[in-house]
């Protein structure tokens, strides 16, 4: 078959720009044949190259005391202690999920695990951040539905379990939904393995599923450009998911990474076999020599363009000692999967693809996966917060209102339990889950064989960021850790999952800027730095762009897991405090009130600005409930966030078993909503023993922080006084009955499970 | 005393199993690699849960042709005691160690979830130490745990008391709605054992609920049992 002439409008249909592809012929010294712009294509796409985010993704924090390694990697690596290693990272599959969101979810997920299991570590939890529109759109139900049952589907199957995640409905997710998926795992820290390529004449064996016509040009055309009604002709570019496969996968590499004979791996996921192939080599200052007829396949006839681009599932390129590729071969032999030698390293520093013996490319290794050109957008600063803000209604109007739009918030799809999502999802399997969904500010791991565990949580409030993109970072950077502290976990480190509209537009990339800016800010004063991440660009459908999303997963260590703490309240008698906020400062509340939930949910607004934060304030809140857990003064501690102080109040009473109330006192002069509902930040509530209520209100003191008693845990009632008056009283059953229900009701979907 | 683990391709609960047994109990454990027909030597057998050769197929069908059920198949007709914990469970129908299949949950959905089982026998050598009427608090974890079974099946089951636990709520009350049966089991059956009482297979995870540190030690009580059978045989 006569190869594809490269012209022009060959060129532009792979996404490259006329001065791309002059840089392309300097680095080849003549005309690129069309593999090798297939192969420049993908290597050079926005979702490979990181070319427009690169510039700034410079002024994130990387590195620590606690950094075995940073951003470059399949994932970050973090020292946890005890000579072990914590590997995580948060990957998107946004666009492949919008097109067919079952298998664009399930292969999010096989995606992630694999770069974990690729660093030598067992994948010990996924966390998932969803973002969808509307559930009042039979479309976004069907997405909701389609991508959870995705998740579910290859995650349960795999066998390591959905522990945690955090999801919000938004009409700018509609035609964009964001499916974040992040992976941890665990690894001596003696035996992380990198994506290396080194050793002259060593053999590059190719294991996994054998190579199909899947998902060619999911990194370029699917994740590097905006969406249109045509979108749905691009569903062949979405890959399908085997997760049995990659059990089987799993288990083989981890088993073969044991004979030592291996030197580097890296999965094939975006680019697949070109990716892997150009950076081990790239990174070791080597060439990797291939012939494609070894390459396991799944059809006939597959052209060389076609076998380096494929993105089909569930591979991996790995690289072994010099003559011990029979030891590694036999480890997946006897799993029953594919091991083929397909080539190997070479010294010239070249990539040289051969097909039936000819060479049918060949390109520099380094220039091609590291010498994209690198992009310093246009940049528009993003617009000062606008749009209408809330007028409270008066106090007595408030009251005679209050049980009614506080069921609806409890029920709203933003605030409801998560139960029917989380019940799909195995997050049990292999026993080191401590805290279960909802039962916990992050979810709480053990490690078998040590007293230490590990906290995970993803944060990332959109419409903040819309309103605000440097200040929405930092209250998502600062509320990641603020969960971390409540589950008694010491913040680590960080990685993030950036999500954000089509970045040639100047405002997308000044909202990019301005979060960067955020995030990195926030990331000092917490000491977590950015260990990994990834850049979601072109959520746009119809030139309709997302939020700004940032989404942060945050890493903790507890000293002894067994000390974990929960958000449920444990006792009847015990106090309840409200630890943080700043009450002495007078603000005018409605900006900051227009952008929470209840002022979308029932004033319709979403508007003003996000609550100020004061970053060195919010670690003294934070250190101090770290110092007060230390010296055991905490029964249970709980963040306040979406839906404020009385949603909070509330969550402490259903997290609880048995059943909890409580009756708390609560007054001021801002207005009644305001103070029940408002999203302050640095604010947490704690349960704590009446005795030691004395020593919690010292040490408050000597953080500098605000405390207060709001009142006392129950046996079962919620109660709620504001300025001497009962304004809301009702049974936790009837409360927790309408915000369990809130969300299959609002999915239409089988109630209870 | 020896314990054995099986592990098919796309076991995952192979590792919790054998923790419980080794490291909570510190009982003498080995795996058994699903090719393997050497089983002779062991005292118990757990067909432990997950999904065997991705349950692509019906669930456990595939694994109950393996070569090792071949030899589990034997060593439990010479009376050697065979546990299926969820995918161990599906796999002891589909081989015909125990009878009756498994249907979809009644929601169509997977479920994970803590639930309450009464135990309706302890007269099987996984249920010596509990109590008549015990509940007894387990997680499940599975898409495919609605067990059926013919008319016929379901009164030789009940003649023979080979129902060894039934769905139940926390006060033990055996009522067939989606809080306390969540699957849609008939008659509420959680686990059978065969008419030998040898066999024994349930959907929750005993293996997940015998650490505190899990929220339920219930779990630990089918272990022991084991534990306690084999000794005073």
């Amino acid at each position: 078959m006569p190869e594809t002439i490269v012209t022009a409008e060959v060129v532009t249909e792979h996404g490259l720009t006329p001065e791309e592809y002059v840089r392309i012929q300097e680095i080849l010294g003549r005309e690129p044949n069309f593999t090798e712009l297939g192969i420049f294509s993908v290597m050079w796409s926005e979702h490979c190259s990181y070319k427009s985010s690169r510039v700034h993704l410079k002024r994130l924090p990387t590195g620590g005391p606690q950094v075995l390694q940073g951003p470059g990697e399949n994932a970050g690596v973090v020292d946890i202690g005890e000579g072990l290693a914590a590997v995580f990272k948060i990957e998107s599959h946004n666009h492949p999920s919008f097109v067919e969101p079952f298998q664009g979810a399930a292969t999010g997920v096989g995606g992630i695990l694999r770069d974990i299991f690729t660093m030598g570590a067992r994948p010990l939890a996924i966390l998932d951040a969803l973002r969808f529109g509307p559930p009042d759109d039979p479309k976004n139900r069907a997405i909701a539905e389609g991508v959870v049952s995705g998740i579910a589907f290859y995650g349960n199957c795999i066998g390591v379990p959905t522990v945690g995640g955090d999801l919000y409905f938004d009409p700018c997710y509609a035609a964009n939904p964001l499916v974040n998926a992040l992976c941890l795992g665990i690894a001596p820290k003696q035996k992380i393995f990198l994506a290396r390529a080194t050793g002259i004449g060593n053999p590059v064996i190719y294991v996994g599923a054998k190579t199909g016509r899947d998902g060619i040009h999911g990194a370029s055309l699917l994740a590097s450009a905006e969406f249109d009604e045509a979108s749905a002709a691009k569903r062949p570019n979405v890959q399908i998911g085997d997760p049995f496969l990659e059990k089987l996968l799993l288990e083989a590499l981890l088993e073969a990474l044991d004979t030592d004979a291996i030197i580097g791996l890296q999965d094939m996921g975006a680019a697949g076999l070109t990716c892997s192939t150009c950076e081990m080599a790239a990174r070791s200052g080597t060439g990797i020599e291939i012939e494609l007829d070894k390459v396991p396949q799944r059809e006939t006839g597959m052209t060389p363009y076609e076998i380096m681009l494929s993105e089909s599932q569930e591979r991996m390129l790995v690289v072994a000692e010099k003559d011990r590729a029979p030891e590694v071969q036999e480890v997946f032999r006897k799993w029953g999967l594919d091991a083929v030698v397909i080539g190997q390293v070479t010294d010239d520093g070249v990539l040289r693809v051969r097909h039936h013996g000819q060479v049918v490319a060949e390109i520099p290794a380094r220039p091609l996966a590291d010498d994209c050109p690198v992009y310093q957008r246009p940049m528009q600063a993003p617009a000062a917060p606008s749009g209408k803000l809330v007028s409270f209604v008066s106090d007595e109007e408030a009251r005679r209102n209050l049980r009614d739009n506080f069921l609806q918030l409890l029920a709203s799809p933003n605030i409801a339990s998560r139960r029917w999502i989380y019940q799909q999802y195995d997050h049990m399997v292999r026993t080191n889950t401590v805290l279960h969904p909802e039962r916990g500010d992050a979810a709480v791991l053990r490690l078998k064989g040590s007293r230490r565990g590990l906290a995970l949580t993803v944060d990332g409030n959109g419409r903040w960021c819309r309103l605000d993109p440097q200040r929405g970072a930092q209250l998502a950077v600062a509320e990641a850790a603020r969960n971390l502290v409540a589950v008694g976990a010491r913040p680590l480190a960080v990685t993030n999952c950036l999500n954000f509209g089509n970045p040639e537009k100047p405002e997308i990339m000044g909202q990019f800027s301005a979060v960067i800016d955020g995030m990195a800010e926030a990331c000092r004063v917490f000491g977590t730095p950015v260990t990994g991440g990834n850049v979601s660009f072109y959520n746009e459908t119809r030139g309709q762009g997302i939020h700004p999303t940032p989404v942060i997963g945050m890493l903790g260590l507890l000293d002894n897991v067994e000390r974990a703490l929960g958000s449920g309240l444990r006792a009847v008698g015990s106090a309840i405090v409200l630890l943080g906020g700043k009450s002495g400062v007078e603000r005018a509340p409605e900006p900051a009130f227009s952008s929470s939930e209840y002022a979308r949910l029932i004033y319709g607004v979403t508007g003003g600005e996000p609550p100020e934060i004061d970053l060195a304030y919010e670690k003294r809140v934070q250190d101090c409930v770290l110092e007060a857990h230390r010296r055991a003064l905490l029964a249970a501690a709980h963040d306040i966030s979406d839906g404020g102080l009385l949603v909070a109040l509330a969550e402490c009473c259903f997290a609880a078993e048995p059943a909890r109330g409580v009756a708390v006192t609560l007054g001021g002069k801002q207005p009644l909503e305001a103070v029940l509902f408002g999203e302050e930040p640095s604010r947490l509530l704690l349960e704590v023993d009446e005795k030691q209520l004395a020593e919690l209100l010292r040490l408050a003191r000597e953080y500098q922080v605000e405390a207060r008693q709001l009142g006392w845990t129950s046996a079962g009632e919620f109660r709620v006084h504001f300025n001497r008056q009962v304004v809301l009283e009702e049974d936790i059953a009837t409360l927790r009955e309408v915000w369990q229900a809130g969300l299959p009701q609002a999915l239409q979907t089988v109630g209870s499970l | 005393m020896k314990f054995g683990v099986v592990v098919f391709p796309g076991s995952n609960c192979d590792h919790d199993a054998f923790h419980v047994l080794s490291s909570v109990l510190g009982q003498p454990t080995e795996w058994v690699w699903h090719q393997s027909t050497q089983v002779n030597h062991l005292d118990a057998i757990v067909l432990p849960g997950g999904f065997s050769y991705g349950d692509y197929l019906r669930t456990g069908a595939l694994a109950s042709h393996s070569p090792v059920l071949g030899a589990v198949k034997k060593f439990a007709e010479r009376g050697g005691l065979v546990l299926g914990i969820c995918n161990g469970f599906q796999i002891l129908l589909e081989a015909g160690l125990l009878p009756g299949a498994m249907l979809r949950n009644r929601r169509l959905k997977f479920l994970c979830r803590f639930v309450h089982l009464r135990v309706e026998t302890t007269d099987t050598p996984f249920t010596t130490v509990c109590q008549p009427g015990q509940v007894l608090k387990m997680p499940i974890a599975h898409m495919d745990g609605n067990y059926f079974a013919g008319e016929a099946t379901l009164r030789e089951l009940e003649r023979n008391h080979q129902i060894a636990f039934r769905y139940a709520t926390p006060a033990g009350e055996v009522v067939d709605d989606a809080e306390a049966n969540p699957n849609g089991a008939l008659a509420n059956i959680a686990g059978i054992c065969n008419r030998e009482r040898n066999v024994l297979g349930l959907m929750p995870h005993p293996d997940r609920s015998s650490e505190a540190l899990m929220g339920s030690t219930d779990g630990l009580a089918i272990f022991q049992s084991l534990v306690q059978s084999l000794i005073t045989h």
